[in-house]
């Protein structure tokens, strides 16, 4: 029971720097001083390095790989080839998906870059060396690239490997070239819907294939002790326990044996997720060779080959009544996984959480069929900033409902307020199998509305539109809106796995007897922040100042297993496990405390950061005393320490959600665009650190931005890959990059120990489609009904081009 | 010749050493002296991850051989801090502003911000936006970071901080 | 990430660096910024045994007056060029263009010598050079030559500088005071190559425009003077039917590449919108 606040008690609540303050960040101070440890910072005695030699072929046989001239370079000790992974039956490894993905090309080549050899040098420039110097002999095979010729009676079989089986990890295939078909939602009464619809719309929908692009590259350094038998490897791991497991099942090796270590990481964004050939072959070159083999790629490689995001190509339905209420959703998805599939996904979730694509708004029926197809391209895919697979289909449905609302004649937002989902109709049911756990979207649309003067844009964009047509302008102005509901916090046992394992998170805390804290979690921060936010956390539920708070993660032998940080789901799980670790010892304190102060429990309170008797305020025992207390004077029966370790299966998942308005000017004879105002609203419930969750919605807002206006990583028809060096692929400097207003508003989840829901990646889920919802509004007047990202200024040229506006 | 002497100062200190010619500044930073501040983001010469200040010159540390430094004076992030460890003022300023999230920008930026503010001490946000062009920040979307640096202007210039609307 | 290995040389003056290009292979490449060679090489794109650095030698620095002409020595940086008061005063579009490359950290090397002699089509100052109507200045083996600009580009890193020559200087006559102009570049984002890009230098008379050179960057293989748009405006006030004339005839000399910048078709088209906006600009500056 708490007590009521008092001037004392808020000056105390001040100090402990917990939940809901701005607090300054723990891993600045190093940051801030070059004095982070990144893998590539930490050298080992005697340490070697390896490099890749990669295919310049997208679909070939190989008929000989002659490793000759790489091995006379000076400092060059080995070079690993397929057939030497075979030997301890790593040639191939299992991916998260259920698939098998070659480590080093095996008999042929299925994309581009793909690796070949591992050459293994005393330095790095000896191993840039001898890669160069590998030759190899290909025989071309024809290529695929289009998903949807993937599956012609004609095209070339790509996975021989597995051309005969019928069966993947998901399901029945139906073509030796497709991998899986995953529906939910019931097709009969969706197909009576739109078979009776008054309006319908049916557009294909491309969110096209990009790659998440942190500024630090996928880097690992594996050291094998011969001696101790065991192997350490450092990494950037996003979820370095689930590495461990993986290790020990492909190696053999036993995984009290493995110890994986996740230091500092610049970045992750669901790039590093997954396990990449270069790990791999790393761990094999330090067996082999008995010393430490670090392995960084380059950027080209990062872009090219480990992974990549979305290439979903959706075609979307929606039926409606004349007067704007939708009354059913259909959705079909060609899902291009490239030559493996090593989506990051949980292993129920194919498709990942594709199903959230009803989004924010009440459809009474739904369906949803996705057939993910090998091509020959980068396998994956990872979940950029998405949540699994949440970004493409809120760009799928909010694109959707934009067009919807043009063809009725409908202002988007009025459309959508008709069609969202009620406050009261919250733990919500949707039909696709979700239950949304609460929101309240006409308050944070409203606040929106109001924050930007939409009525107000909306009659300038008409002025415009007149000015236009007169000649008197050649500026277009859109107005783009987008209300996104997500679905993050993976996940429920009952229905998220990552091989097997339950989604839970953990958190292990101590308390020393000078009342200084430890907690370790199983998640892993990567920028996010967690040294700083999970201190928050404890502070606030056990009342000692943040500041006295270490948190660490990452390192598998003393963190409790996590399943990771990405899918924001720390927050939800990870943030979970904390509270309820804390509020395990605040329990034991307070038995501690009652024996202290000679009374029953029940007659305690708790006031900040101590419990004090009711009604008898002067006697009280601070966290700090009890926790000294706790190792001499506990109560008998009891045993000493004050620690407690929590491992939480959430409920259920939790659905942050965001109103999104964007004002953009075109410039139809260029096609250059100019972000006149971005305003961004997030709902994420209870928010542990508005200084941080400000950071995050900038940088996925950001990130958002690159997306729908420039980024992305396509193939020509023989295969060659495009757009994977930074002389092409648009990441934004601050000079392109907008301003951004963030607003929120707070809709606790009812199910989190602390209500929150996460945020992380809410602002790359919301601003893809408030960018192309705008790009799309500035030429609807024209009569335009949908334009494909990305939004580069050639492309917008074009659309213009099109519509006979440079004549 | 393909091996060469290299002597320069790096914060403050003589360093030298039997370099291949062709060894970059920045794998001389960091595998030589294990100045592992500056970091590597790209072989393109984009990203600005592994900017020193050379000479009083913003360089980026991947698109320079060491020899060609031959005789300069190099700052990196870890010398930006006082002999005593006072923190450097656009260091204070990148905490005070939560301008960094997973640090690995940050040394490159905070030199680079560095130079900006002695080419230009009092500069519009537009005007720091196009100082550090040159380099790239996938975490933080740079608007902290533009009130990170301008933080630092106020201080250094003994002004107070007005945060200006854009 | 790692180029291929050289033999390192850092000639002190100029002589000694000819020199050593006549004596060295012809895999030898002379260095000056590095900011076009080394990420060259670190992608074993160019894989030079040699390398002569020109940093040491000092006659190549400085940008000066002499009467009417302004000399930069060729390893004059993109910062200097826009800290020099001298080309602030006398030739202006210098300054506009030097912004629009690169970034600061590649300004802070990059030289102007090396944006102009080794024929890189997507670099900005050659087009610049062809509307200034400047001249390099070649020290080889066999003595010293001027080429002008005009003359100098043959097509993708091809020009008429002869195997070890060094362009040592560039010489512009200044620009009238009062002249015109303006640098239009259109990129997909700050320090990209020219989607399109067009300089003007004109001077008006009486109202109307009396002199022009357009040179175009990045539209073809190599640099392209615009003879025939440049001619279109003379005589006129750079009003809307002159403008779409100079587009149209800008338009007609183009060959651009379809690349991430977009299609050929597109780049033309923005060669021709780049082109009139220069004009408009430089129209603008112009003193009667």
């Amino acid at each position: 029971m708490n007590a009521p606040a008092s001037p004392s008690s808020l000056e105390r609540a001040e100090k402990l720097q917990g939940m809901g303050c701005k607090r300054k960040r723990v891993e600045d101070v190093r940051f801030t001083q070059g004095r982070g440890n990144y893998v590539d910072d930490i050298k080992l005695p005697g340490m070697l390095h390896g490099d890749f030699h990669r295919s310049s072929h997208a679909h070939a046989r190989i008929l000989k790989i002659d490793t000759s001239k790489a091995k006379a370079v000076p400092g060059v000790l080995a070079v690993l080839t397929a057939e030497d992974l075979k030997g301890v039956n790593l040639a191939w490894m299992p991916t998260l998906a259920g698939d098998v993905q070659m480590v080093l090309a095996d008999g042929k080549v299925l994309f581009q870059n793909q690796e070949i050899a591992f050459v293994v040098a005393t330095d790095r420039y000896a191993a840039a060396d001898g890669a160069d110097m590998v030759e190899v002999e290909y025989e071309d095979l024809p290529v695929v690239v289009d998903p949807f010729k993937a599956m012609d009676a004609d095209a070339p079989v790509l996975r021989e490997d597995i051309k005969d089986k019928k069966d993947g990890a998901h399901g029945p295939r139906k073509h030796p070239n497709h991998i899986f078909n995953w529906q939910v939602g019931d097709k009969d009464l969706t197909d009576a819907a739109f078979f009776k619809a008054e309006v319908a719309t049916k557009d294909l929908l491309v969110y096209q294939r990009v790659h998440p692009c942190p500024l630090e590259t996928c880097q690992c350094l594996v050291s094998f002790d011969k001696i101790k038998g065991e192997i350490t490897i450092y990494g950037t791991f996003q979820a370095p326990h689930v590495i461990r497991t993986v290790v020990a099942l492909i190696s053999g090796l036993p995984e009290h044996k493995i110890h994986v270590i996740s230091p500092d990481i610049g970045g992750g964004f669901g790039n590093k997720v997954g396990a990449y050939p270069g790990y791999i072959c790393s761990a094999v070159a330090s067996i082999v060779t008995g010393l430490p083999v670090k392995w960084v790629e380059d950027r080209i490689e990062n872009l090219s080959t480990t992974s990549f995001a979305r290439d979903y190509h959706m075609t979307t339905e929606i039926a409606a009544t004349r007067d704007g209420r939708v009354t059913g959703l259909r959705v079909h998805i060609m899902a291009d996984h490239g030559a493996f599939d090593a989506c990051a996904d949980p292993s129920k979730w194919p498709a990942g959480f594709s199903n959230i694509v009803t989004g924010s708004y009440d459809f009474p029926v739904a369906h949803l069929s996705v057939d993910g197809v090998y091509t020959n391209k980068a396998p994956g895919g990872v979940a950029y900033r998405c949540s699994f697979r949440v970004t493409e289909v809120a760009y799928a449905i909010e694109r959707a409902m934009d067009i919807m609302a043009q063809k009725l004649g409908m202002d988007p937002v009025e459309f959508r307020m008709k069609n969202f989902i009620k406050r009261e109709q919250f733990p919500y049911q949707s039909a696709l199998g979700w239950e949304y756990d609460s929101g309240d979207y006409h308050t944070a649309m409203q606040k929106a509305l109001d924050a930007t003067g939409y009525a107000e844009l909306r009659e300038e964009q008409k002025a415009k539109q007149e000015a236009f047509r007169r000649g008197e302008t050649r500026q277009l102005m859109g107005v783009g809106v987008a209300f996104f509901t997500e679905i993050v916090g993976a996940g429920p046992s009952k229905n998220c796995d990552i091989l097997g394992i339950a989604m839970f998170d953990s958190a292990e805390i101590r308390i020393h007897p000078t009342g200084r804290v430890l907690g370790r979690m199983g998640s892993k921060s990567q920028g996010q922040g967690h040294e700083t936010t999970w201190a928050q956390i404890i502070a606030t539920e056990i009342g000692i100042p943040a500041d006295d708070i270490a948190i660490e993660e990452g390192n598998t032998d003393t963190a409790p297993y996590g399943l990771g940080t990405y899918g924001s789901r720390s927050t939800p799980v990870a943030g979970a496990a904390i509270a309820m670790a804390a509020r395990k010892i605040k329990a034991k304190a307070q038995m501690i405390a009652a024996f202290m102060l000679e009374v029953h429990e029940g007659d305690l309170e708790w006031d900040v950061d101590r419990f004090r008797v009711k009604g008898n305020p002067e006697q009280f025992k601070t966290m700090s005393q009890l926790a000294w207390a706790a190792y001499n004077k506990v109560p008998p029966g009891m045993e000493p320490g004050l620690e407690a370790v929590s491992y939480y299966d959430p409920p259920n998942m939790t659905y942050p959600f965001g109103a999104y308005i964007c004002v953009m000017d075109i410039d139809v004879d260029t096609g250059v665009h100019k972000v006149r105002r971005f305003y961004a609203l997030d709902d994420c419930g209870t928010r542990i650190n508005p200084m941080i969750i400000e950071g995050q919605v900038h940088g996925g807002l950001t990130e958002g931005y690159g997306i729908a206006m420039g980024q992305e990583i396509f193939y020509d028809a023989d295969g060659n890959v495009k757009g994977a060096s930074f002389m092409d692929y648009f990441l934004p400097t601050a000079v392109e990059t907008p301003h951004w207003e963030t607003d929120y508003t707070v809709t606790p989840s009812p199910h989190h120990p602390i209500g929150a829901k996460g945020v992380g990646e809410s602002p790359n889920v919301g601003s893809v489609p408030c960018f192309a919802n705008a790009v799309n509004d500035a030429f609807k007047f024209l009569g335009s009904t949908h334009i494909a990202m990305p939004h580069d200024a050639y492309r917008v040229w074009q659309v213009a081009e099109n519509l006979g506006l440079h004549a | 010749m393909s091996k060469s002497n290299v002597s320069m100062k790096v914060n403050g200190k003589a360093v030298s050493a039997e370099v291949e010619s062709r060894v970059l500044l920045i794998h001389y930073l960091r595998e030589n002296l294990g100045v592992t501040g500056p970091h590597i983001g790209c072989e393109t010469t984009h990203c600005g991850a592994c900017t020193v200040d050379l000479d009083g010159k913003s360089v980026k540390s991947c698109t320079i051989f060491a020899v060609q430094a031959e005789g300069a004076e190099v700052l990196t992030i870890e010398g930006m801090a006082a002999a005593d460890g006072k923190l450097h003022v656009l260091q204070e300023a990148f905490r005070e502003m939560h301008g960094l999230q997973c640090g690995y920008c940050t040394p490159g930026m905070i030199v680079r911000a560095h130079r900006l503010l002695q080419e230009n001490p009092a500069p519009t946000d537009a005007e720091i936006r196009m100082g550090i062009s040159g380099n790239l920040c996938r975490c933080t979307g740079y608007q902290n970071i533009v009130k990170a640096i301008q933080y630092a202007a106020a201080k250094i210039n003994g002004v107070e901080y007005k945060e200006a609307a854009e | 990430m790692i180029t291929g290995a050289f033999d390192y040389h850092r000639p002190a003056n100029l002589s000694e660096a000819i020199g050593l290009l006549s004596r060295l292979d012809s895999d030898a490449r002379v260095i000056a910024g590095g900011h076009s060679l080394i990420p060259m090489m670190k992608l074993r794109l160019a894989m030079p045994s040699h390398l002569v650095d020109l940093a040491a030698i000092a006659e190549l620095k400085g940008v000066r007056a002499e009467g009417d002409e302004i000399v930069i020595g060729a390893m004059t940086t993109q910062h200097e060029i826009l800290g020099s008061e001298l080309l602030a005063a006398r030739a202006p579009i210098l300054k506009e263009v030097a912004t629009q490359i690169a970034d600061p950290q590649v300004r802070y090397l990059g030289t102007i010598g090396g944006n102009v002699a080794n024929g890189d089509p997507g670099n900005d100052m050659p087009g610049v050079m062809m509307a200034l109507d400047a001249s390099y200045v070649l020290r080889g083996p066999d003595g010293e030559r001027r080429v002008a600009a005009r003359d100098y580009y043959e097509g993708a890193y091809t020009t008429a500088a002869s195997p070890g020559e060094i362009l040592t200087a560039i010489r512009i006559e200044a620009p009238p005071a009062g002249h015109g102009w303006a640098y239009e570049k259109l990129k997909r984002k700050v320090g990209d190559y020219a989607t399109a890009a067009a300089a003007v230098i004109l001077t008006v008379s009486g109202g109307k425009i009396a002199t022009c050179a357009i040179g175009l960057t990045n539209v073809a293989d190599t640099a392209l003077f615009a003879k025939d748009a440049a001619q279109v405006v003379i005589g006129t006030v750079a009003d809307k039917v002159s403008l779409a004339k100079a587009s149209a005839a800008a338009e007609a000399i183009t060959s651009p590449a379809a690349d991430g910048r977009g299609s050929a078709q597109y780049r033309t088209k923005m060669a021709g919108v780049m082109t009139a906006r220069a004009l408009s600009r430089a129209f603008a500056r112009a003193k009667s």
